[in-house]
């Protein structure tokens, strides 16, 4: 499946848009994301393994955080999940 | 639908000079006299005059909003030019709500400006926005942004935002009684340092023209009461790809501040729960923000160098080794002539530094912010004497070579 990769996480992904992962879960594909990109772990995920609560993903059109499985739900090849990044600039 | 609050016992007349000036809406069936006057009834406070600012306040003056509140504490600057519109030339060094003002009153001379220059703190943001329908928060970090959103929710006030980095932008309406708000989506902010701002990451210059002007039609629909608010969506803008997507967000009833419980009924200290220092004076945003590194002598066991002292050391010929943390597109713009390893590589390729443990070495970056994050990291890796450029290539442009180019 596909993940975008919003702007301010791209300098950890060689520039990249989009990374396609492998896995059946949420958690597998965030999994196999971090092991490709080291450095974005520390990003998506606090000392303790947890999502960073300023970091939302959204499968499809959904935020993970009210779907009933959360980072357990099943996924596909043609699922599509999006990092939403906490953003400030306005100047 | 959501509509801004506002008094409607009687909508103020247009005369003759509105009417022809607003022609083009008035003959829009869904503005009408009726929305004309509703926007010359309006009251929107601009928060910020700056990249999403000076859109949203140019579009909103000319629809024919009748009061616009704009708060800034800023003076413009020649480096603000390359996107804050609402400004010019021959206004730098002015105070940014005088100099928005002029912009304004030129464009629609019907429109009264509040100015409000002044920083929103917890102290007065209540005070301020209780004067105004609807919020629009264009500002430039995350403890305005939560303050923002909690003002906007403790008086009932929706908050038109926006925001950017780089070539990315956000936009939706929070706060509306039935929708979601900032914290909904965001409970807590990135730890500092974590999420760059646009002083230290850049922005295309036409993006928070696109995001501001987002911001600014969501305005006119809460005020005019049409057609679908971006409440409960937020609206993600990439202007490099120019793909605009919408995701749906949902009202938390756990949200600290809008939830069916909420712990959050006053404002609260956000420089303590965005982990930041607290501004000591009024002064441009970013400064203000990156205080980290004073004046002091030494921060954080650091020794600060000034220009003066490193130009004398180069010019007595000292064995010093001066390394510059920039990025490599930042070097040509000016540079001091030395060795190059961008901050975020430094960690894995101290190695190559080797020969310079137990040297003098000067770190130097553009103003002296990350160049202090460097020299932690050598004196960490076992470096012996290491110091950081205080005011970076801006301060060696300034005070020791005029003709090096500041950006």
């Amino acid at each position: 499946m596909k993940i975008h990769i919003p702007t301010p996480l791209r300098q950890y992904t060689k520039g990249q848009q989009t990374v396609t992962v492998g896995g059946t879960s949420i958690t597998d594909a965030l999994q196999d994301l971090t092991t490709n990109y080291p450095e974005l772990r520390n990003h998506l995920y606090t000392g303790e393994g947890k999502l960073r609560s300023f970091v939302n993903i959204y499968l499809n059109d959904d935020d993970i955080r009210y779907l009933p499985e959360k980072e357990a739900t099943k996924t596909g090849d043609d699922d599509e999940l999006t990092i939403i990044p906490s953003i400030a600039g306005g100047n | 639908m959501p509509t801004a609050t506002m008094n409607e016992v009687e909508l103020p007349k247009l005369s003759n000079d509105e009417i022809s000036r607003y022609s083009r809406h008035l003959i829009l069936p869904e503005v009408g006299m009726e929305g004309q006057q509703k926007l010359k009834a309006a009251r929107v406070l601009c928060v910020g005059t700056g990249g999403l600012g000076a859109p949203l306040a140019l579009y909103l003056a000319a629809a024919g909003v009748g009061t616009m509140g704009l708060i800034d504490f800023d003076v413009v600057d020649a480096s603000n030019l390359q996107r804050q519109i609402i400004h010019s030339t021959e206004t730098v060094g002015m105070l940014k709500v005088d100099s928005a003002e002029k912009m304004l009153n030129g464009l629609n001379p019907y429109m009264k400006v509040v100015k409000h220059n002044t920083m929103l703190t917890s102290a007065n943001a209540l005070e301020i926005f209780k004067d105004y329908d609807v919020i629009a928060d264009g500002t430039d970090n995350f403890q305005t942004r939560y303050l923002v959103n909690d003002a906007c929710v403790l008086t009932g006030k929706p908050n038109a935002y926006g925001s950017i980095f780089r070539f990315e932008g956000q936009a939706s309406v929070f706060a509306t009684k039935e929708g979601p708000c900032y914290r909904c989506l965001y409970p807590e902010p990135p730890p500092p340092g974590l999420v760059p701002s646009c002083a230290e990451g850049g922005v295309l210059g036409i993006l928070p023209g696109l995001v501001g002007i987002i911001q600014a039609t969501e305005v006119i629909k809460l005020i005019l009461g049409i057609g679908e608010p971006l409440v409960g969506r937020l609206l993600l803008v990439d202007a490099l790809g120019m793909n605009f997507r919408t995701l749906k967000l949902r009202k938390n009833p756990d949200c600290p501040v809008c939830g069916t419980h909420p712990t959050v009924t006053e404002l609260i200290d956000y420089d303590q729960f965005c982990g930041v220092e607290k501004p000591k004076s009024v002064g441009p945003l970013e400064v203000a923000r990156d205080k980290a590194v004073g004046d002091a002598a030494v921060v954080d066991g650091i020794p600060q160098i000034s220009v003066e002292e490193l130009k004398r050391k180069l010019d007595a010929k000292e064995d010093v080794f001066v390394l510059d943390v920039r990025e490599p597109h930042e070097y040509p713009i000016a540079n001091l002539g030395a060795p190059l390893i961008p901050l975020g590589e430094l960690e894995k390729r101290v190695g190559e530094l080797a020969a310079q443990k137990d040297r003098e070495v000067v770190v130097h970056c553009r103003s002296g912010a990350r160049s202090q994050k460097a020299a932690l990291i050598l004196k960490n890796a076992g470096f012996k004497n290491v110091e950081n450029l205080a005011g970076g290539v801006l301060a060696w442009a300034d005070k020791i070579d005029p003709t090096m180019p500041k950006y």
